[in-house]
């Protein structure tokens, strides 16, 4: 059983440039699966559906997504391995730019697009610094200046991983990356394994329903921003 | 490369001045460059560190490798490609291509063939220097070579430039900031010279002017389409320019194809024009996802090409004259010499 792990922003094409590198996939792994995790709703098992590929979504509601990701990744192997899958993939949006799914030993990829701006891949954190691989969308669509732009940028970022241009609508670029889901190797479960980086704390009064705003209600872990002198802006 | 990390930073940018950027890219702002790297990275503090998802080991070990990948990059701007070779695969009925083609720097070849047809694969199989285990089975061979294991999907090594009609300037800065943004990622080093001469030769092919100052978001569709053209040319570390139907762009596809060629890009460019066409050295004819012919533009085909130049000069006028509100009303028989 193999796993790979993909995040990206959201809207950055992540399950667009999975199916395309599924097609190249299935030549090596017979049965390819997919985890889906996000937020509040989600229709892309259905884009799945639709290629062929078996998916199964997690919706993390009102928890952080990626507290809830950790908690329930192992579950997920073992699902697919029930299944009988060759390869499983996962799937999740790096909301806050701050945490990342990426676990030490799994190749991890991060999906972003150009169309983010050339500062973009300084912002995005972990998710994108901790990636063995790194599929950039929508280029078909930016001139060949900002892609080469974009790309250093993102290698300043990550100097580590492979950078490779993927159009989620044509497929082009997608057998490269496939490459890089095939470095898998096989893994029994995921007891013990570590993540990458930590991921934010979420452990304030806030994260288990509390509405007022005020001192009164901020226990637990909380973070107070520092207000430094600020000059005063001039006419 | 441990040595580096004890280097004092302002010795480490005399020779990768780029080493600053770095650290501005992690959010350290560097107060002494007496210091070295390891003493600066030691001095963060770790809580605010976590806080944006670094680790001193990540910066220390990104920063190494940063400069080593931006010291390969400056090496490869000075990297030859001399020839690509595509060895024929087969079509989509499986039916043999049997063709090997050489294409050099300065060589310009047209791909023909109907929506459809097999272009984009062709484009694709180059990408990736195919290796017979694309759907084609063609083979990519650099210099003679094939790359293989890692090399083959480095970005370093990545060949083809491309240049479409669908492609826009989408980030918001002014023409001079983004190409000399674009020379300091090649690692160029003389940024300002290379960015006047970059906009001097896009105002040329765009006949419409614009300036350093002119926003990129606002440049005309033409303008936009030179920029990219003279970018590419100038700036772009790709050996190979893909240009893709770029007949109504509105620059002179004449001097572009020439400013190209002149930089020792190898051009492939699929178009329906024939005065695009018969400027390539030959073309490629695609039909069912494989190449039917390979042709030659032939002496008798360039007879063909100055006829076809005339007239496409006299649209022109006719174009000029529509701009600037003028009837046209003209003798169309004369005004053609038929």
């Amino acid at each position: 059983m193999k796993l790979v792990t993909v995040a990206g922003p959201p809207s950055a094409g992540k399950t667009a440039v999975i199916i395309k590198t599924a097609v190249h996939l299935k030549k090596i792994y017979s049965k390819i699966g997919v985890v889906k995790f996000d937020c509040l709703s989600t229709s892309d098992h259905l884009l799945y559906k639709k290629a062929g590929i078996s998916v199964v979504t997690g919706l993390s509601g009102n928890l952080c997504p990626d507290h809830y990701f950790v908690s329930n990744i192992d579950d997920c192997l073992q699902w697919a391995k029930k299944k009988g899958f060759d390869m499983l993939i996962s799937e999740s949006a790096g909301l806050c730019n701050r945490c990342s799914p990426h676990i030490k030993e799994i190749p991890a990829v991060c999906v972003i697009d150009c169309l983010a701006g050339a500062e973009t891949p300084k912002k995005i954190g972990p998710m994108l610094r901790y990636a063995d691989t790194v599929a950039v969308t929508k280029g078909d669509i930016v001139s060949q200046a900002e892609r080469e732009v974009f790309s250093f940028r993102v290698r300043q970022a990550n100097p580590k991983a492979s950078v490779i241009f993927v159009n989620g609508i044509t497929g082009q670029g997608a057998y490269d990356l496939s490459h890089a889901f095939s470095k898998a190797t096989d893994v029994d479960s995921l007891e013990g394994a570590k993540l990458r980086f930590s991921v934010p704390a979420a452990i304030c009064p806030y994260c288990v329903g509390e509405m007022t705003i005020g001192t009164d209600h901020q226990k637990g872990n909380v973070k107070k921003m520092v207000f430094k002198e600020v000059e005063e802006a001039a006419v | 490369m441990t040595e580096l990390m004890n280097t004092p930073v302002a010795v480490i940018a005399e020779e990768h001045p780029y080493c600053m950027d770095y650290f501005r890219s992690v959010g350290v702002s560097i107060a002494d460059t007496e210091l070295t790297p390891r003493e600066i990275i030691d001095a963060l503090d770790n809580e605010a560190l976590e806080d944006k998802g670094f680790s001193k080991e990540q910066i220390s070990s990104h920063f190494i490798e940063f400069l080593k990948q931006a010291a390969m990059l400056k090496s490869t701007a000075e990297r030859s490609v001399h020839s690509v070779t595509i060895v024929g695969g087969f079509d989509k009925s499986g039916t043999p291509e049997n063709f090997e083609l050489i294409l050099k720097p300065g060589d310009i070849v047209c791909i023909v063939g109907t929506t459809g047809s097999g272009k984009s694969r062709l484009l694709a199989d180059i990408e990736c220097f195919a290796q017979k285990d694309t759907p084609t089975g063609r083979t990519v061979m650099v210099n003679g070579k094939i790359l293989d294991g890692e090399d083959r999907f480095r970005l370093e090594n990545k060949l083809v430039a491309q240049l479409s009609q669908n492609m826009n300037f989408v980030v918001d800065m002014s023409v001079g900031e983004f190409i000399a943004m674009h020379a300091a990622s090649r690692m160029i080093p003389d940024i300002e010279a290379t960015v006047e001469a970059v906009i001097t030769c896009a105002n040329e092919l765009a006949g419409e002017t614009f300036t350093y100052e002119t926003a990129l978001t606002q440049l005309s569709g033409g303008q936009s389409r030179a920029l990219m053209i003279a970018d590419t040319a100038m700036l772009s570390s790709s050996p190979i320019v893909l240009i893709d139907e770029i007949e109504n762009a509105g620059v002179d596809r004449r001097k572009a194809l020439e400013l190209l060629v002149k930089e020792e890009k190898i051009v492939l460019m699929s178009t329906h024009d024939p005065i695009l066409a018969l400027m390539g050295n030959r073309r490629l004819a695609i039909h069912n996802g494989g190449v039917k012919k390979v042709i030659e533009t032939d002496r008798e085909e360039l007879a063909g090409l100055e006829i076809l130049q005339c007239v496409d000069e006299k649209l022109m006028q006719l174009r000029t004259m529509l701009r600037a509100g003028e009837k046209i009303s003209l003798d169309m028989k004369k005004f053609f010499e038929l």
